[in-house]
């Protein structure tokens, strides 16, 4: 308990330091915890998109990014015909943009394609897509953000495209995204006879491995893949959970040169202290435990804080309308975990020069001279 | 069996010894101390009396383990000090200090300061706090455990470090100036009940004082001077 008292009272001594500290642990982890999650659920939300009513994904073998993946309208065609699939949908990926909104994303997918058949549609008829080559239909965000209704004409890139209906998903690159037919995507992005991916659904999950044999001796070009593996080892998945934790991480070292200086000042301010405690038998160790304490104590406080903050930012994140469908606030418990052994070990890693100057003490000196 | 424990034949037993003790700072430069030899018997309070820098202070430093000599050696019940293991056990169970300064932490109260000793050691707790009504009571601090630092007196505070140094039952008790801070009246309490505490405990004191007046009162006086202690004035 004295000890505790011992760990506590410097930080009670200097509240607007430890304050301070507290605070810069905590700013780190709300960014880290705002950064990792929005871009997993980024990735959740682009893998969504890519398992809607699906199980597996055929696409390009060794390209970096879908939007590079050529799959041949026969593999198309040919898989579809396994007696193993139930269906197989061609979906081809592009980047568009209108007047006021350089990025949108399109998606090219069939009339039977999951993504027409299961969303909600809040205008037009869903039997009339794919009727007409400049007919789109659009998502809930971007009908809002092109003030685009049903019948309008909008114009996307180079093109005009009539509005014949309007999604509601909960998926943000969705509800954010135009949906042509097919071939008016081919025929858009130059990209005839090819899709980017194929989304597969099998008539029995189990035959998921022979699938994916299967498409490997017929098409040596092609990689097929279940959804899980596809989230895993995703080049563009990998990079962006690199960079959430990278930085992340940069936000956290910030946090932790926080706390060491804080440590420093802490130690050099109670020098005497120290000494008094050695000479009342404290060892070097116990020493040390009290100075590691303390960094733990406003690295826990700070990652407590920080993880309510980052919380409340996400869920105000969430209530932008410009931002709907784009934020989960789904915050796995992993990442908590992981982002709070993350301060922990900033503020261990910021206090261990102050534990050492603070082992180093003479008592002697120290009584004598301050 | 506690490691410093070690009987001496005959009937006095030394509990602390000095040996051709040099010590200097400033690599040399400041001679502290120029072969100093010290004996000191269970029980027994030695006075050390001399001027400002002569090395009272030092010698007691160097008694606790807080400082090595240059030359020479130094024994706690025969246990040379200055070796790395025995220094904790050295300063946990053997000996206790008490400065001019109380040299006490301000934000913790009476009671949580003279815990301190118990909670470096481990002792149990339960242990702990019986010691402390004991000596509280001794020294009339009973009534006062529970306030801050700031809140006490002069008197108080200096007593609360004896407390403190007693803690963990020491053999020897390490006074530097320990009524230095204090007026006439209050110094002569604190000595009182300082020798009373020291006779009741069986511990051995060395004090450094500028007091020959309490410093009389003592087995021994030794005068030290220019680092040297000289023959006792009375024993």
């Amino acid at each position: 308990m004295i000890f505790l008292k011992l760990i506590l009272t410097n930080l009670r001594r200097h509240r607007i330091r430890s304050f301070i500290s507290v605070a810069g642990i905590a700013f780190s982890v709300a960014a880290m915890l705002t950064v990792v999650t929005i871009l997993q659920g980024a990735i959740g939300m682009f893998s969504g998109i890519l398992s809607s009513d699906s199980e597996i994904i055929v696409f390009e073998r060794n390209v970096s990014d879908l939007f590079f993946s050529n799959v041949p309208a026969t593999a198309v065609e040919e898989i579809a015909g396994w007696p193993m699939v139930s269906h197989a949908d061609p979906v081809l990926f592009g980047i568009v943009s209108s007047a006021d909104h350089p990025i949108i994303t399109c998606f090219g997918v069939t009339a039977a394609d999951a993504r027409i058949r299961k969303a909600t549609w809040i205008a037009g008829d869903r039997f009339t897509f794919s009727q007409h080559t400049d007919d789109v239909v659009l998502g809930e965000r971007a009908a809002e953000f092109l003030s685009a209704r049903l019948g309008d004409h909008v114009p996307i890139g180079h093109g005009v495209f009539h509005v014949i209906g309007i999604l509601k998903t909960a998926n943000g690159f969705e509800d954010g995204g135009v949906f042509m037919p097919l071939s008016s995507a081919q025929s858009f992005f130059h990209k005839e006879g090819t899709s980017s991916v194929i989304t597969i659904k099998l008539r029995d999950k189990d035959d998921a491995t022979s699938f994916k044999s299967t498409v490997r001796a017929k098409f040596a070009n092609l990689i097929a893949l279940e959804d899980a593996e596809f989230t895993r080892s995703y080049s563009q998945f990998r990079i962006l959970k690199a960079t959430a934790w990278a930085v992340g991480g940069c936000g956290l070292l910030m946090g932790g040169l926080g706390v060491a200086n804080t440590m420093i000042m802490s130690v050099f301010t109670r020098i005497r202290e120290i000494a008094i405690l050695r000479v009342n038998g404290f060892s070097h160790l116990q020493i040390a435990a009290m100075i590691f304490g303390e960094s733990a104590v406003v690295s826990l406080l700070g990652a407590g804080v920080g993880l309510t903050t980052g919380t409340c930012l996400l869920f105000a994140l969430k209530l932008i309308p410009a931002l709907h469908g784009y934020v989960d606030v789904t915050i796995q418990p992993v990442v908590i975990l992981i982002v709070i052994l993350l301060a922990l070990l900033t503020g261990i890693a910021g206090a261990l020069y102050p534990a050492v100057y603070a082992m180093r003490v003479r008592a002697v000196e120290a009584l004598r001279f301050e | 069996m506690n490691i410093f424990t070690k009987t001496v034949s005959g009937s006095a037993r030394i509990v602390l010894r000095a040996v051709d003790v040099w010590k200097s700072y400033d690599d040399g430069a400041i001679e502290v101390l120029k072969g100093v030899n010290f004996e000191a018997i269970e029980g027994q309070t030695v006075a050390l009396c001399g001027p400002s820098g002569c090395g009272k202070s030092t010698l007691l430093h160097l008694f606790g383990g807080l400082d090595a000599p240059d030359r020479g050696h130094v024994s706690v019940n025969g246990i040379e000090v200055n070796r790395h293991r025995n220094l904790l056990q050295l300063l946990r169970h053997e000996v206790g200090f008490v400065f001019q300064l109380h040299n006490l932490i301000p934000d913790l109260t009476l009671a949580e300061n003279c815990l301190i000793p118990t909670v470096a050691a481990g002792i149990d707790q339960r242990v702990a706090q019986a010691r402390l009504q004991q000596l509280s009571d001794r020294t009339g601090l009973a009534h006062r455990l529970g306030q801050r630092i700031q809140k006490l007196s002069g008197g108080e505070r200096q007593r609360t470090a004896l407390c403190r140094a007693l803690m963990n039952k020491p053999k020897i008790l390490l006074a530097d100036e320990p009524t230095g801070s204090l007026d006439e009246h209050t110094s002569g309490a604190v000595f009182e009940l300082l020798l009373d505490i020291v006779a009741t405990e069986g511990v051995t004191l060395v004090m450094a004082t500028h007091d020959r007046g309490l410093a009389a009162r003592c087995d021994q006086l030794l005068e030290m001077h220019d680092g040297r202690i000289h023959e006792p004035v009375h024993a």
